[in-house]
């Protein structure tokens, strides 16, 4: 297995779908000329043509309209928002034309659409270019919504989601590119949404993460760890759908329950989470649920105050630690 | 008065090579103002364009608009006996738009609309028992009761909708236009939405890709003069919804929407262009609906005279004087057609209401196309 950056997994993974099938099209802000303003679709214009790597005007409704309405008759469009801030100019066509056409059309329109691009925060881009919209899209039945922590699951993740008949919010996390890891080199290696993985296993207390809080809440299991608490670490992956079943286990195990999210608190994942294992496991747990989120503001620009934004591995380990009554 | 104008008027576009065309024989200077024409002169124009097809395609048009017309009187009557839900748009007084455009494509071309569409969806092919049993929630609809009169659409038809936010349907017909250039077709998309939606962001973004692109799509403004209760004088910056194709060098025309032909002739060429050339085109056609907005509308922000003043040049009475005048429909004729669309819409009635509800367990189907574990279907 080679050891490569989540950019380059997500990279490999478009190739080898738009090689695959082509009626897979990339279209975004400086996807092609230009590379990718992440370099994510370095590349790809060279080796698929201008027909499949389409660059496009400033112009996110359109777009995402337009590829709502390819996907209608066959195609199956991966548009990239240069970042998910960006995508609420185009929230009209992702809610109301891709999330519900299947619906409303009594079935009869599938969306296999794949939206994607840089989500959360990044360093120091204020308050405009810096917000985790996760809660947003996972709202609306028709959507699923993808996250992925690691370069495997971004691969594996992203493949899945091009190939699957709906429309997908595939969030990347900005500040997260670059870091590396083991990817399988097998070019139908899928992971299936909906599916969590267990990124560390433990038997004292429960942490779900997701996205950039999975390093932190690996961080955090391996402290407690030095302290006697032994963490099990559950990445959903995917936010819709979620598997609650996995995470349902393992709090019948642990008993103790810790949420770890870059996003606001109100009305976020986090808040669905603990309704679900209430509901599931009310009594199996030993301590009230625990959330860490991104502070209810908007993101700042100043390191100080945007550091204090986002949660920490010291964060979490409190929490634990607050629910092990320790 | 000026001298009154003996087609659709015409602008000038540029092609992809950058050289202006006149996009037909007609001249090229009026506006919106030469539809304030008197009956006379509509009627004449439209009597030099009866020769341009044979009798039975002309029949047939009016027999499409007709059964429109009725269908949806019978729409109005079956929604104030509570039968049908929710919002209604009545089309009537706009049929020769939706009959005369869709005419001039084939049956593998593309359409999307707004909410204001069974016009286009009968004139697509859609049946009228499936049109009315949707209007009726009930499982035999088009859309299998789940999107009502909003949401029609039919696969079989390549009927995409129905789509009710305003000119949320205008980046997906691009985006269908898109797929049919992509996948090495001849097809072309046909875009219909109000002038109201020329002011959406979604109009001009579309436009503007369309033509970056030379993408295969005819954008139909039928512009009725009122997004629901407000004018477009009290709307628009520039009233002249034609001239905005310039602002993206598309082919743009004016055209009579109280005129079957004229519209069918405007839609020939803008399909022309999209199939042999594949470039985009924007069609604004004049009309006025006779009724509200929708159903709930009593619509007092319109004179009496002014409607009174539309409803003398109604499409469908315009049409059927100059075949009567030309001796193409004879009383029996009129009275066969008139029979037989009533029985047609009688039928569908009967249909819908025969029709079952949805069964409940559809309340969850058709949400998500590739499956996923149900007790994560949350």
């Amino acid at each position: 297995m080679a050891v490569i950056t989540i950019r380059e997994a997500l990279n490999q993974a478009l190739r080898e779908e738009m090689l695959r099938d082509e009626s897979v099209f990339l279209m975004g802000e400086e996807v092609a000329a230009y590379q990718g303003a992440y370099k994510v679709t370095k590349g790809l214009l060279d080796e698929l043509g201008e027909k499949r790597v389409i660059d496009t005007p400033i112009t996110e409704l359109g777009f995402a309209g337009l590829g709502v309405g390819a996907a209608m008759v066959g195609l199956r469009p991966v548009i990239e928002f240069m970042t998910w801030n960006f995508s609420i100019l185009a929230a009209d066509q992702i809610v109301n034309s891709a999330a519900k056409m299947l619906y409303m059309s009594g079935g009869q329109f599938k969306v296999p659409i794949v939206f994607r691009g840089p989500g959360g925060s990044a360093f120091q881009v204020s308050s405009q270019h810096s917000q985790a919209l996760e809660s947003w899209y996972a709202y609306f039945p028709g959507l699923k919504v993808v996250m992925p922590s690691t370069p495997a699951d971004a691969k594996g993740l992203l493949k899945s989601s091009i190939r699957d008949d709906d429309p997908v919010i595939f969030i990347e996390q900005e500040r997260m590119y670059g870091q590396k890891g083991e990817v399988p080199d097998d070019k139908d290696f899928l992971i299936p949404l909906g599916v969590a993985d267990i990124k560390r296993e433990g038997t004292d207390a429960t942490i779900v993460a997701r996205s950039l809080m999975v390093p932190a809440a690996l961080k955090a299991a391996e402290a407690l760890q030095a302290e006697g608490v032994s963490c099990e670490v559950i990445d959903p992956r995917t936010i819709r759908p979620l598997d609650i079943d996995t995470i349902v286990a393992s709090v019948k195990k642990t008993n103790r329950l810790v949420i770890a999210e870059e996003s606001h608190p109100f009305c976020g994942v986090a808040a669905e989470i603990t309704t679900e294992v209430m509901e599931h496991a009310f009594d199996y747990l030993d301590a009230p649920i625990k959330r860490i989120s991104g502070a209810d503001v908007p993101m700042p620009y100043a390191k100080n105050l945007e550091n204090l934004a986002i949660p920490t591995a010291e964060q979490i380990v409190a929490a634990v630690k607050e629910v092990s009554y320790l | 008065m000026s001298k009154p104008t003996p087609q659709t008027e015409s602008r000038v576009g540029v092609d992809e090579k950058g050289s202006t065309g006149v996009m037909d024989e007609a001249p090229a200077t009026q506006s919106a103002e030469t539809l304030r024409k008197d009956h006379a002169t509509v009627k004449r124009q439209q009597k030099n364009r009866l020769g341009n097809l044979e009798r039975d395609e002309l029949i047939k048009l009016y027999h499409q608009m007709l059964l429109i017309r009725r269908f949806e009187e019978k729409c109005a009557e079956a929604y104030s006996m509570g039968k049908i839900g929710g919002f209604c748009h009545l089309y009537i007084g706009q049929e020769a738009v939706a009959v005369g455009s869709i005419s001039a494509i084939r049956q593998d071309d593309y359409v999307l609309t707004s909410y204001r569409e069974h016009g286009h969806a009968i004139a697509k092919g859609i049946s009228p028992d499936a049109i009315m049993a949707e209007l009726f929630g009930k499982s035999t609809g088009c859309s299998k009761g789940k999107g009502g009169s909003m949401h029609l659409f039919d696969k079989n038809v390549n009927f995409l909708g129905g789509h009710a936010i305003v000119g949320g349907q205008i980046p997906l017909a691009t985006g269908v236009a898109f797929a049919a250039k992509y996948q090495g077709t001849d097809r072309v998309a046909l875009c219909y939405f109000g002038e109201a939606a020329v002011n959406q962001g979604a109009f001009h973004e579309s436009l503007n890709m369309a033509q970056l692109w030379k993408l295969p799509c005819v954008y139909i403004c039928e512009n009725n003069q009122y997004g629901m209760g407000t004018s477009q004088q009290r709307a628009m910056s520039l009233q002249d919804v034609a001239q905005k194709a310039s602002a993206y060098e598309l082919a743009g025309e004016f055209v009579d929407g109280m005129d079957v032909l004229a519209v069918r002739e405007a839609t020939i060429r803008a399909v022309e262009r999209a199939r042999k050339q594949s470039l985009p085109s924007l069609i604004e056609v004049r009309t006025y609906r006779f009724m509200g907005h929708s159903m709930s509308d009593p619509g007092n922000y319109r004179t009496r005279s002014e409607i009174e003043r539309y409803q003398e040049r109604d499409p469908i009475k315009l049409l059927l004087a100059n075949l009567k005048e030309q001796n193409l429909i004879d009383d029996a004729q009129v009275e066969a057609i008139e029979k037989e669309v009533r029985e047609v819409v009688d039928h569908s009635v009967k249909f819908a209401e025969e029709s079952p509800e949805p069964a409940p367990e559809e309340l969850y189907t058709n949400v998500y196309a590739s499956p996923i574990k149900p007790n994560q279907n949350r």
